[in-house]
């Protein structure tokens, strides 16, 4: 196959980018996307130019550390499918593909394709986790969880931490990411004790990075590769409003308005 | 090099309680004046930097990811063992040990890998705590699956994606730590050179992949948790940002290094399609429980595999090995793969490949069933193939996964250079010559969250506590040899791409010294190295400059340090004349083609050591005795 690429090029966070156009030539079906990159990458490196910088680490669609924006789509055309698992044979003879980072603004370009998302680290540190100190753990099977809860938590810890969520997003939110951690918590007995200042503490942190608000277009979810669903924010929602009631009663008890 | 294992006395099942009893302790007061600096986010290393940060040490932890959850532990599909017995079926602490020492084929240390066993049910309890979302049963207790090497179900699991929720459990206690300010974590980074003062550990140069900046960091001990070193083959399993640049620099600062070429093969991953192959995908071993794997009887049959009758299918692995089956070992799986498409029985378009089939299990069990147990495998498989395995069965193909070699540590994961601590794949310790399916999960949780806190801290508590300044001669020396490196990689300005070389030694890697090794493919191999890496550093085209973000330069050290590894690597393989596990000598097999061992020979680890640049490296051994099990032949029939 022989394609045409429109890549986003950008030397780094303070430069202005711009789109440059690549031909693909000889491209095997059997090609990942990235593989086809690569490909290209070599060609540019061989005549001496600087290749197209993007992020990638397993290829197996497992890391989240791959994403670009295929065509107006994050991850490309493909359903549930990571920029590393897509293939080439996705695509026909003669296409054009623009290819382009994430756009938000809590994630600032660093070169050419590749995006600082460490936004969404802090947004799990903030309240992202179950404080068990390593080796105060009972029993394993000392605390039961249903079958169902277990099952939705799963569902929700498939969150592979991409952004491609934030990417489809028009308001660049980060709801799906956050919800998707809240819900995964929240549905276990582990995570009771702490839920109702981890929704509030992430939802901060979410706010303060710059992500945007939601507004329920749920482009999150069509683009997610792991199909989170969106009612992963039906639950972080709930959870919000009860934790600002008990969370709220007991600040305000403490004298302590800041929360947590 | 004296290599002391520091295997405490006494009986085997009391050796690590009465270990962390004579170890050192730290006052809780006192921690906090001790740094560490941890290197690798993964299981081993996220979960050791949160443990030791719980306890109180300082803790700064680096990884070459935009993230520490993206560390490549996330990977790991099918699950993570432990002796919880759970099932009835005759588990134990010591069972677990036994198949452990037997599956690596009796070349892995007793106490490390009793140590292992024991605090593998600790590992189960600490996750489910973090709310690792394990699979479940109705009545909600944990589920479990059988693995490869065992007659017993202890397998826990998170669908297919065990790696993945374990990792986020990690990363989430070190998020926590980040916050409460007790680790400080350097994403995008890469460690490019280790400090030694004083003949002690005390800190790495790393270099800033954003901004290129080369940054000293300086500590009182500094552990390792990098992985393996599986990408000396350029395809592989591994994630392709998995090097070997750290434990490569400690190797020459005067680490030993153990046991190098035992590497493992995984027997299930999606067969090559063509030269622009990046990297290999596994299928998860948890689909043996399920599938069965054949190839036709009879040699060039390309029919399709549905049109193949019954009678004319060589389902080789039940054949060969009636009681283990499907769920034989990686390396016995492995071989017998490639046995039979070296008899031309191969499949696909390529015959190097086996089918794995559902179909049996589909009729006995429903499609709904194995959607359950293995949905995200499949689609994976799909997405790759363009074929749908509930209809059509799997085409599979062994490839490069695991790294059983490493530096060489004592019981106290401490390497030979004081202060040095290894951890996880990284280190060699616990898996002999062949790791079995779900204990990789096992080690380095039980590294990170059950050995290291203990183990350091007696370090600590005994080593000297002095300052090293940012200007001593060795940090002066260690930056200055990071500094020229990259500019010497950055001024070759060669014709040929560090891709091209990495894959032009990855073959010779693959075809010298892969699944079945022999002197005379192996002295080829050794001598094909050394001209290719002086093509290399004379050829190779790395553009851009230091400064900013520069992934082939970042590319190029790598593959610098593979060019050096994998000579080790087969002088290693040549050296260890006898067949064990992964490593399979042509010269030394038994009646019925399985690996023999020397026991009187090669019962040891080899260690190398390090000797200078133009210079062998010295091979050293630490025997191995085995007073709680017995020599024997492995046999899975």
């Amino acid at each position: 196959m022989n394609l045409t690429l429109n890549v986003w090029r950008q030397k780094d966070a303070r430069t202005p980018g711009r789109f440059v156009t690549y031909e693909a030539h000889d491209i095997s079906p059997d090609m990942s996307f990235l593989e086809m990159l690569d490909v290209v990458n070599e060609r540019l490196i061989e005549d001496g130019d600087e290749p197209i910088a993007f992020d990638h680490d397993c290829r197996e669609g497992i890391c989240g550390t791959c994403g670009v924006v295929i065509n107006g789509r994050p991850h490309g055309p493909k359903e549930r499918t990571t920029a590393c698992q897509l293939h080439m044979r996705s695509f026909r003879n003669g296409d054009l593909l623009t290819i382009e980072p994430w756009r938000a603004k809590a994630f600032p370009v660093l070169r050419d394709l590749i995006v600082d998302r460490s936004g969404l680290d802090r947004i799990i540190a903030a309240g992202g986790f179950i404080s068990a100190a390593i080796g105060s753990a009972p029993d394993a099977n000392a605390l039961p969880v249903r079958k169902e809860n277990a099952d939705l938590a799963m569902d929700a810890a498939a969150c592979i931490g991409c952004g491609a969520c934030v990417a489809a997003c028009p308001n660049a939110s980060a709801m799906l990411f956050t919800a998707a951690k809240v819900s995964h918590l929240g549905l276990l007995p582990q995570g009771q004790p702490e839920r109702a200042e981890r929704v509030r503490r992430m939802i901060a942190q979410m706010d303060a990075e710059g992500f945007g608000g939601c507004t329920n277009h749920e482009e999150c979810q069509a683009a997610c590769p792991k199909a989170v669903s969106v009612e992963v924010m039906a639950r972080m929602n709930a959870d919000f409003i009860m934790a600002s009631i008990t969370v709220g009663r007991r600040d305000a008890r403490l004298g302590d308005t800041a929360g947590g | 090099m004296k290599l002391d294992a520091k295997i405490p006395s006494g009986p085997l099942p009391q050796k690590w309680s009465k270990h962390q009893f004579d170890l050192k302790l730290i006052n809780p007061a006192n921690k906090r004046k001790y740094s560490v600096i941890m290197v690798g986010s993964g299981l081993a290393g996220g979960g050791g930097a949160a443990s030791l940060a719980e306890l109180g040490y300082t803790v700064k932890c680096f990884c070459y990811q935009d993230s520490p959850r993206r560390a490549h532990s996330i990977a790991a599909q099918g699950g993570i063992n432990a002796a919880k017995n759970y099932r009835n079926d005759g588990d134990s602490v010591w069972r677990l040990f036994y198949d452990t020492v037997k599956g690596g084929d009796f070349r892995a240390r007793e106490a490390n890998v009793h140590r292992l066993a024991e605090v593998s049910n600790n590992i189960i309890d600490q996750c489910a705590a973090l709310g690792v979302p394990f699979a479940r049963e109705y009545g909600g207790l944990l589920d479990n699956r059988s693995f490869g090497g065992a007659q017993v179900s202890r397998t826990f699991y998170a669908r297919g994606q065990t790696g993945q929720q374990l990792l986020l459990g990690a990363y989430q206690a070190l998020q926590r730590q980040v916050a409460r300010g007790q680790v400080q974590m350097f994403t995008r980074h890469e460690m490019l050179e280790l400090i030694v003062v004083d003949g002690r550990a005390r800190g790495i140069v790393a270099r800033d992949m954003v901004s290129g900046a080369i940054e000293t960091h300086l500590a009182d001990a500094v552990c390792l948790a990098t992985g393996g070193y599986g990408n000396v083959f350029f395809l592989s399993t591994n994630a392709k940002g998995c090097n070997g640049t750290a434990i490569w620099r400690a190797y020459k600062k005067g680490a030993g290094f153990a046991n190098p070429c035992f590497t493992q093969i995984h027997p299930t991953c999606i067969p090559v399609t063509g030269e622009h192959q990046s990297k290999l995908t596994l299928m998860s071993e948890s689909l043996r429980n399920d599938g069965r794997i054949w190839v036709p009887k009879r040699k060039g049959d390309n029919r399709a595999p549905a049109d193949i009758p019954e009678d004319e299918r060589d389902y080789y692995l039940e054949r060969r090995y009636p009681s283990y089956g499907n769920l034989a070992p990686r390396d016995i799986s492995s071989r017998a793969a490639k046995q039979v498409c070296d008899e031309g029985r191969g499949v696909g378009p390529t015959g190097l490949g086996v089918y794995l089939d559902f179909a049996d299990a589909i009729a006995r069990l429903g499609e709904d069933a194995i959607r359950e147990r293995y949905g995200n495998l499949c689609e994976m498989y799909e997405r790759i193939t363009a074929e749908n395995p509930y209809k059509v069965p799997m085409r599979i193909f062994p490839a490069m996964h695991y790294t059983m070699g490493g530096l060489w540590v004592d019981y106290n994961l401490e390497s030979t250079i004081p202060g040095l601590f290894v951890l996880g794949e990284a280190n060699f310790s616990d898996h002999g010559a062949n790791r079995l399916g779900a204990s990789a999960l096992m080690q380095g949780l039980a590294d990170g969250y059950f050995i290291i806190p203990y183990t350091i801290g007696d370090y600590l508590a005994r080593a000297p506590k002095r300052a090293v300044p940012t200007d001593h001669p060795e940090v002066r020396a260690a930056v200055g040899g990071v500094t020229e490196r990259v500019q010497r990689l950055l001024s070759i300005k060669g014709k040929r791409t560090v891709t091209s070389f990495h894959r032009a030694l990855g073959k010779i890697m693959w075809e010298h010294c892969g699944m079945a090794r022999n002197r005379s493919a192996l002295q080829a191999g050794l001598s094909m190295i050394p001209p290719l890496r002086e093509e290399f550093w004379a050829n190779v085209a790395v553009p851009g400059s230091g400064e900013g973000v520069n992934q082939s330069l970042e590319m190029a050290g790598r593959v610098a340090d593979f060019l050096e590894m994998g000579e080790l690597l087969i002088r290693d393989a040549l050296e260890r004349d006898e067949s064990c596990g992964c490593h399979f000598r042509e010269e030394h097999i038994t009646p019925d083609g399985e690996a023999k061992r020397d026991d009187e020979r090669f019962a040891h680890v080899a260690v190398w050591e390090y000797a200078g640049d133009d210079k062998a490296p010295v091979r050293n051994q630490e025997p191995l005795t085995f007073d709680n099990l017995q020599l024997a032949t492995r046999s899975y029939k």
